[in-house]
């Protein structure tokens, strides 16, 4: 589908892909694995990662306001057939995943190499992605594939409005501040959390999903195999900051004995 | 040249605290390395970006710099990615850095994984520890895990650094000479550089460097920061907060811990996730992306304790936790810790402390 602006700028065909990431749910008890250099996932549940969550829910929202097309991009192994399927379900048209089994030893520039070599196939107008990933909470992805792409970039982005000559997006700043930004398309944009209500898949949804199209990408074949220049080099519990002093018992025990903690020890009560 | 530098982030024209502790950050690198680094510096760089230096010469003269150089540009008065990844490419092409230290910011994470990209590099992000090495310690899966990260490609190294990762006052030490840890001001090392005036050698003097930019490279156009919403709320000052997080399952349940700040006569506050579903306004919550506490009491009800929680509320006096899940990482900085099922834990303690006060 080839993009297009009128000249009064209402009618809009926009290509957006929306990359994102399979991450160990939420409340997973994970493990670090025996080569202590990643975690054990032998018995953990994936989910969609948060924030590209809500990459994928403005894509949607920006395709019934002005047409179009979404596509969702992903790398990673087999079990990610499920969150693109979720994906699907909630309203994006189609799907590409290069698979790649070996995310975890791939530094942030790798995998956005990948990224890149696809996205580039599609030329799209918009590239959306979540802020940063809940596993390795590295939050560069998105503005490596900008870099890459040779495309502008804005992050932390809670709204985004297609204007004549491209894009108002809003930006999140640090402590309660925020920024609207002009910038022409093509772009890439890191979406945060809590800008848009998420929809739930609808019984319709899930059923045209299994027709749509999954495109099956090698890595091998979008981009040549360069060595890391960051490593993970091993995995460790984190050192407590402090030492917690647990109250056990019954919750009414608990309950008593932090109070008695409140009142003599902190002295707030 | 191969030397450290750290990028300087200002604000209102004053250098923020966490700048600072990214200079003390590049500090200990500088130990860490010293012995393979191939200059001899004795301590580390900095560098400015935007408006002219200025005041900031004297602040930044304090802190046992070696050189200080302000990059200046009239494209960079206003803050763009674009204009900040040309500028530091530019510099960094000349002054050859072998390791970098960021401030891990908002705007350095706009831009420092492009610059690093550009350079062949990944940007080691939000690190919390350095060690021997070097070795770079930052966390994975919201805080649960640490990982160990280690620079293994050729070029320069970069890193950003966690807000209250890294000790600021140590810098305070060195600048006045009172330890001698091998910072040197007066000392200067043999200067093999020919790349910056002659004024930025000499300890706290601040040299200018002018990048190349066309006005077209700048792609975006930022407006004027603004406010989000009227603060009504300042739990800045609050010496008591209750805040919950997502265990708290669904809105109909805000009352239960409402319940249990007005026991307590605690102001209520909240993680991001309550304020994104709009349970409660954003102006109570707390974390990066809202307001920084440093209450007396701060009990944390169904927080499970991402860093960007921790960084707002890591500095009050007595933390305590409610959560069911004795790994979460919120445990790791309370002082007190019940674990166990919210929804019994907090109307008995909503009665135990009425009956305590009564």
């Amino acid at each position: 589908m080839m993009a297009s602006v009128s000249m009064n700028g209402s009618i809009f065909i926009m290509k957006i892909i929306v990359a994102i990431k399979q991450v160990p749910e939420r409340d997973a008890q994970v493990r670090i694995d025996s080569s202590a250099k990643w975690i054990d996932e032998s018995d953990l549940q994936f989910a969609l990662n948060e924030s590209d969550a809500y990459a994928l829910e403005e894509a949607l929202q920006l395709k019934e306001k002005h047409g179009g097309e979404v596509i969702v991009l992903s790398a990673g192994p087999e079990r990610i057939g499920q969150t693109i399927r979720e994906a699907l379900a909630k309203g994006a048209d189609r799907a590409i995943n290069i698979a790649c089994d070996d995310l975890a030893t791939r530094d942030a520039l790798s995998v956005a190499r990948l990224l890149a070599a696809a996205s580039k196939e599609e030329s799209p107008d918009l590239v959306l992605t979540g802020l940063q990933s809940e596993d390795l909470g590295l939050g560069q992805t998105g503005v490596i594939l900008a870099e890459l792409l040779g495309l502008p970039h804005a992050t932390l982005i809670l709204h985004v409005e297609k204007t004549d000559t491209g894009l108002n997006v809003k930006r999140e700043l640090e402590e309660g501040w925020f920024q609207q930004i002009e910038m022409p398309l093509p772009a890439v944009l890191t979406i945060q959390s809590g800008g848009n209500k998420l929809r739930y898949a609808t019984l319709m949804g899930i059923k045209k999903a299994k027709t749509k199209e999954v495109r099956q990408l090698g890595a091998a074949g979008l981009a040549p195999d360069a060595a890391p220049v960051v490593a993970l080099d091993q995995v460790t519990l984190p050192h407590k900051q402090k030492s917690t002093q647990i109250l056990p018992g019954s919750p009414k025990e608990a309950a008593a004995a932090l109070v008695e903690k409140l009142k003599f020890e902190v002295r707030v009560l | 040249m191969s030397e450290i530098w750290v990028v300087i982030e200002q604000r209102d024209g004053r250098i923020a605290r966490i700048s600072l502790e990214a200079v003390a950050a590049a500090q200990g690198l500088l130990k860490k390395v010293a012995p393979t680094l191939k200059s001899v510096a004795k301590t580390v760089n900095a560098i400015v970006i935007g408006a002219p230096a200025g005041p900031m010469g004297g602040e930044l003269g304090n802190l046992g710099l070696e050189k200080i150089v302000s990059i200046e540009h009239p494209l960079l008065a206003q803050y763009t990615a674009d204009g900040y990844t040309l500028a530091l490419e530019q510099f960094f092409a000349q002054v050859q850095p072998e390791f970098v230290v960021f401030p891990h910011t908002y705007q350095v994470r706009d831009y420092a994984p492009a610059l690093a990209a550009r350079l062949g590099q990944v940007l080691i992000s939000d690190v919390i520890d350095i060690s021997d090495g070097p070795v770079f310690t930052r966390q994975l899966m919201q805080g649960r895990l640490n990982g160990a990260y280690k620079h293994t490609g050729t070029g320069p190294c970069l890193v950003s650094v966690q807000a209250g990762a890294f000790r600021a006052e140590v810098l305070q030490t060195a600048a006045s000479g009172t330890v001698g840890q091998g910072f040197s001001p007066d000392k200067e090392p043999p200067e093999t550089g020919r790349a910056l005036a002659p004024e930025a050698r000499s300890s706290g003097a601040v040299s200018v460097f002018t990048p190349t930019i066309e006005p077209a490279q700048i792609r975006t156009k930022p407006g004027q920061p603004f406010r989000g919403s009227a603060q009504t709320v300042d739990l800045g000052s609050a010496q008591l907060i209750v805040s919950v997080g997502r265990g708290i399952k669904e809105a109909e349940n805000i009352p239960l811990v409402q319940a249990l700040a007005t026991a307590l006569g605690a102001e209520l506050a909240a993680s991001r996730p309550i304020c994104d579903a709009g349970w409660l306004p954003m102006e109570r919550q707390v974390g990066s992306s809202g307001q920084t506490v440093a209450p007396k009491l701060y009990l944390a009800v169904g927080i499970s304790g991402a860093i960007q929680h921790l960084v707002g509320m890591k500095a009050a006096q007595c933390i305590v936790a409610i959560n069911k899940d004795p790994d979460a990482p919120i445990f790791e900085v309370a002082d007190y810790g019940i674990v166990g099922d919210l929804f019994e834990v907090v109307p008995a303690l909503t009665e135990a402390i009425k009956a305590a006060k009564q």
